[in-house]
């Protein structure tokens, strides 16, 4: 079992760099989803462990979350796209000033 | 045995979503993950995880993001000037820092006997995840329900535009081109069309001016943007070659000539 927690973590981390190094925002966007799945295999390789369903029921709930939360994401990525002509993180900088 | 073939392809994908240039290009690796975890959860004994892999993630999720990339433009492309100095190394040290940690951490860690799902599985995955759902985290799911909501309301308040201006009719429109044509003489018409030779549909190919300089608006901005226009150099060539296999003298730039000497001379010498 160990091997699935594993390749979890190496997937979270891979997705942690690109949250990190990624500079538009949909990719970076894309690593957060991936971080997300990274936990969700955990949970399931956990459930399997010991026999019981509560970590599927929490992994499905994290797929639920997601659901919601790239809507609302990929939504205010397209307003800042149209106010500002741009998909970098870096441009979206106004609440700096 | 699955995992082992799904495992270093999950990886390399991955890895990849990090180097690709394009978003579009790290969308599809992400799919390649999305369907190797789902059959990874099969191989788990989670059925009905699988399939609710397949739909909601490789199925809504990634086409929601292929969408936005085709409204953003694909030409978006990633910057790769850093605005923190040292930020990309930083991040990839305190990467490897992280993934040492939880590999190391977790190989050494013993996580016991596996138990299997043989016995909560018994009456059917689904049914059993029901059970659960309907009993134990009926306030979460009834909670969840209250998120979607949410979630759906503020996209499309997100999504709505307020008209700020009126919207431009025809005659509005033929106003403003003939104030700009007033102001800074901005060309009246609509723009000229790519050149089209025939040896190819070419809408990548620039329309030639009567000098033989390439007429730049005439081929579509988002070809530009994705840089395969052909450039007018290259056309030339390819007329020379022409030319050459024709058995006609390469000429240089025409000499501000009309068109209808040069094609007449051409045909002459193709007679001779």
């Amino acid at each position: 079992m160990t091997e699935y927690v594993v390749l979890s973590a190496i997937l979270f981390t891979i997705g942690c760099v690109g949250v990190l190094t990624r500079r538009n925002a949909i990719v970076v966007f894309m690593c957060v989803e991936l971080m997300l799945n990274a936990c969700n295999l955990a949970l399931v390789s956990f459930a399997k462990l010991h026999g019981n369903l509560d970590g599927q029921i929490a992994a499905f709930f994290v797929m639920v979350v997601a659901a919601a939360e790239v809507v609302v994401g990929l939504a205010i990525i397209m307003t800042i796209f149209r106010t500002r002509r741009s998909a970098s993180v870096d441009d979206a900088s106004l609440l700096k000033y | 045995m699955t995992f082992w073939i799904l495992a270093p392809i999950m990886v390399l994908a991955a890895l990849g979503i990090l180097f690709v240039r394009k978003a579009v290009h790290a969308a599809l690796l992400l799919a390649v993950v999305m369907i190797s975890l789902a059959v990874l959860y099969a191989v788990l004994d989670a059925p009905f995880l699988f399939a609710v892999q397949i739909i909601v993630y490789t199925g809504a999720i990634l086409m929601l993001f292929l969408f936005v990339l085709m409204l953003v433009g694909v030409d978006a492309s990633d910057s790769v000037v850093e605005t923190i100095r040292g930020q990309r190394v930083l991040a990839i040290v305190g990467g490897l820092v992280l993934g040492a940690t939880l590999v190391v951490g977790l190989t050494q860690t013993a996580l016991g006997t596996v138990v299997g799902l043989s016995d909560a599985n018994a009456g059917g995955n689904i049914q059993a995840l029901a059970n659960l759902l309907f009993s134990r985290w009926v306030f979460a799911f009834e909670v969840t329900s209250a998120l979607l909501i949410t979630a759906a309301v503020g996209a499309m308040v997100l999504a709505h535009r307020e008209r700020l201006e009126p919207k431009e009719t025809q005659p509005l429109a033929a106003a403003r081109r003939v104030r700009e044509y007033a102001e800074r003489g901005a060309h009246l018409g609509p723009l000229p069309p790519p050149g089209v030779f025939a040896r190819n549909n070419a809408v990548d190919t620039a329309a030639l001016l009567p000098d033989g300089r390439p007429a730049e608006s005439s081929v579509s901005r988002v070809l530009a943007a994705r840089g395969t226009v052909r450039s007018a150099p290259d056309l030339a060539d390819d007329i020379d070659e022409v030319q050459r296999q024709l058995g006609v003298e390469p000429e240089g730039v025409p000499e501000g000539g009309g068109t209808s000497d040069a094609t007449g001379d051409t045909t002459e010498e193709v007679h001779k």
